[in-house]
């Protein structure tokens, strides 16, 4: 009798424990396919390798090819000197070569431009910090009228032709993925990254809460 | 009686709020009854026999029907968006200005929203357009847009301003007269509604060195900018709606990221790449037009928030105050890329006193936020100035101070106290104090 009473008590027990745990299973099941959508479809490398155009300062993703000052010098006159001006200074559109700002000895006429094109108060050659960004944006969105018609040899060659505006280069230089890296441009010692100080800013002021407490 | 009930707050004829609602409580609580009672007293009136002879023309005919999608009154055809003209004469690189005295509360109307693209708007077709996800992750994502429509959309009302907005004021030596949609028409107002992009960049699985993410756009100049992974980890949005309709093309459609509080230009439209990195790609508007030249040559990039602003915007820049003295309320807008606007002051004489302007409901964070003030114009001469201070702290500085900064050709993120000056005639003008 006693026995059977303990028996009988084991098995509700254990029923008990076998439902609960089932229980659990689905709730735990529950959880985890309302936090994982998983709806995104795998991106294949071939994909990748078709729209992955940005180059970075370190020069990866630079493509083979190369241009000299003469070739850019002919295309530049061809098909961008309407927008950027004979000397990549008149305008309309973004300054590309010589100084930031309102006046430069080079150029009498700049205040008068400006008045017209606020944005040519900044210029490429003395604003942008990597010469990397200069290929990228050519071959990514020039010309205006036909972005990503022009091929590698020809965005090198456009590039150094920016570069020979801006006395950066000499005029022989042939620019390829391992003489762009050799390029320094002059702003690239003036700039300042205002998220990294503002980060380090707050990372200090969590610190100094954190020491309070 | 009316003298002793609207009480003075600062000089130059500025009101309190609420002792001006309470004198209005007092007149409308006794005007009505001696109104009526006189009523009673009068003649019974005489209408003429058909009662339509003397009513407006649109009273007395039927109406017209409602159109499959409404557009504002033909009378308000004048309010429209402004293009610069300053920028190079091509279509495709355009900044269309939002009027911005013309309108009311904190909600920029789709159509008006301003709108700045440099390479025009790209015509995609909603079926062949994908968001994909690759570079520091464990596995790299694509998605249609019926997929992200399935995943959590969440909506809030914030601001957009565009780095460039007042830039004038910034500098020119002299104060322009130009209006308020000239000077301020490159900020507005949206509800926007999306997909929290941590949701999409978990399920992609983020390496330990991810730190950066390179956003690109799907448009003709694949416009591209860095975006530290912590903002888009913490409130960042894939917008697929702007105030309960789909992204109007010009904003971004299909998809548009959406940074709340920073930068126009960083909310890349049209986006359709993100590239993982450990560091930031130095992209041509990273590099160039929106960084931030300061007073000793050095350079800053990647000064992502738009820090606290406010205008007054009735009245203001080439208006004309129709009495040469009496009542008006001063009206405007506050806005803080840093979270909430804790108070607005405004002064009438030229800075010397303050008073906090009321703030209309609701007051969110990275949001327009409307204030007003009544003002009892006395018809001289007057300044009127507002000052915007955020939760954080953060208040606006006067346009010397924000100078200090930056050199002189310096242009974006200007965000110091706004002048505007009125003279014996009512006429409102841009100046520097």
């Amino acid at each position: 009798m006693f026995m059977s009473n303990l028996i009988r008590q084991l098995y509700v027990v254990s029923i008990f424990l076998f439902l609960s745990i089932i229980s659990i299973n689905a709730c735990a099941g529950e959880t985890t396919s309302a936090l994982k959508i998983n709806l995104g479809q795998a991106l294949s490398q071939s994909e990748i390798n078709k729209y992955a155009i940005t180059i970075t300062p370190d020069g990866k993703h630079l493509p083979k090819g190369q241009g000299s000052v003469a070739q850019g010098r002919k295309l530049y006159n061809n098909q961008c000197q309407m927008c950027h001006g004979e000397n990549g200074i008149e305008g309309p559109a973004a300054r590309l070569a010589g100084t930031n700002g309102w006046i430069s000895f080079s150029d009498p006429l700049r205040i008068l431009r400006i008045k017209k094109y606020p944005v040519l108060l900044i210029s490429v050659g003395e604003l942008w910090p990597y010469a990397t960004t200069i290929f990228d944006y050519i071959r990514r969105a020039m010309p205006h009228y036909a972005p990503k018609s022009l091929n590698n040899d020809q965005a090198y060659a456009l590039t150094a032709y920016i570069l020979y505006l801006n006395g950066l280069i000499e005029e022989k230089i042939i620019v390829d993925k391992n003489s762009i890296l050799e390029i320094k441009m002059p702003a690239h010692e003036l700039s300042v990254d205002a998220w990294k100080e503002e980060s380090e800013s707050n990372k200090n002021i969590r610190k100094n809460n954190d020491n309070d407490q | 009686m009316k003298n002793k009930t609207l009480k003075s707050v600062a000089a130059g004829g500025l009101l309190d709020r609420r002792s001006f609602i309470l004198s209005g409580l007092a007149l409308s609580s006794t005007y009505p009854l001696a109104a009526l009672s006189q009523a009673t007293l009068e003649k019974p009136r005489s209408m003429p026999d058909n009662i339509g002879s003397e009513l407006p023309q649109w009273m007395k005919v039927p109406g017209y029907g409602a159109s499959e999608y409404g557009q504002p009154s033909g009378h308000e055809k004048h309010i429209k968006r402004y293009l610069e003209k300053n920028t190079p004469e091509t279509s495709i690189f355009s900044i269309w200005h939002t009027p911005i005295a013309n309108q009311r509360g904190i909600i920029t109307p789709s159509g008006l929203h301003f709108s700045v693209s440099h390479n025009g708007i790209p015509d995609i077709s909603p079926e062949k357009h994908q968001l994909m996800i690759h570079g520091l992750v464990d596995k790299p994502l694509k998605f249609d847009i019926e997929s992200l429509m399935r995943y959590p959309i969440v909506s809030n009302i914030n601001f957009l301003e565009c780095a460039g907005n007042t830039a004038p004021n910034a500098v020119s030596f002299n104060a322009l007269d130009q209006n308020c949609q000239e000077l301020f028409g490159q900020i507005s107002g949206s509800e926007w509604a999306g997909i929290p992009l941590k949701y999409l960049l978990q399920e992609a699985g983020l390496k330990p060195n991810a730190k950066w993410v390179i956003v690109e756009g799907a448009d003709g100049g694949s416009h591209a900018r860095s975006i530290p992974l912590s903002k888009l980890l913490d409130d960042a949005i894939i917008a697929m709606y702007q105030n309960g309709e789909r992204l109007r093309p010009e904003q971004g459609y299909p998809m548009r990221l959406f940074l709340p509080g920073w930068e126009g230009n960083a909310s890349v439209k049209w986006v359709h790449r993100l590239e993982v990195t450990d560091k930031p790609a130095f992209t041509k508007d990273e590099s160039g037009l929106y960084s931030d030249i300061l007073e000793d040559g050095r350079i800053e990039r990647f000064s992502f928030h738009m820090g606290v602003k406010s205008v007054i915007t009735h009245p203001s820049g080439k208006q004309q105050l129709p009495d040469k003295k009496g009542f008006y309320e001063i009206s405007g807008l506050a806005w803080s890329g840093h979270g909430k606007i804790k108070y607005v002051e405004v002064s009438a004489d030229g800075g010397l006193t303050w008073a906090k302007a009321h703030l209309d409901s609701p007051v969110l964070s990275k949001s327009l936020t409307r204030f007003h003030i009544p003002w009892q114009w006395q018809g001289h001469e007057s300044t009127i100035l507002s000052r915007a201070t955020d939760e954080q702290g953060n208040v606006q500085p006067t346009r010397d101070k924000w100078r200090e900064k930056y050199a002189s050709y310096s242009f974006n993120h200007y965000n110091a106290i706004q002048a505007w000056h009125i003279d014996r005639d009512g006429k409102v003008k841009n100046v520097y104090v």
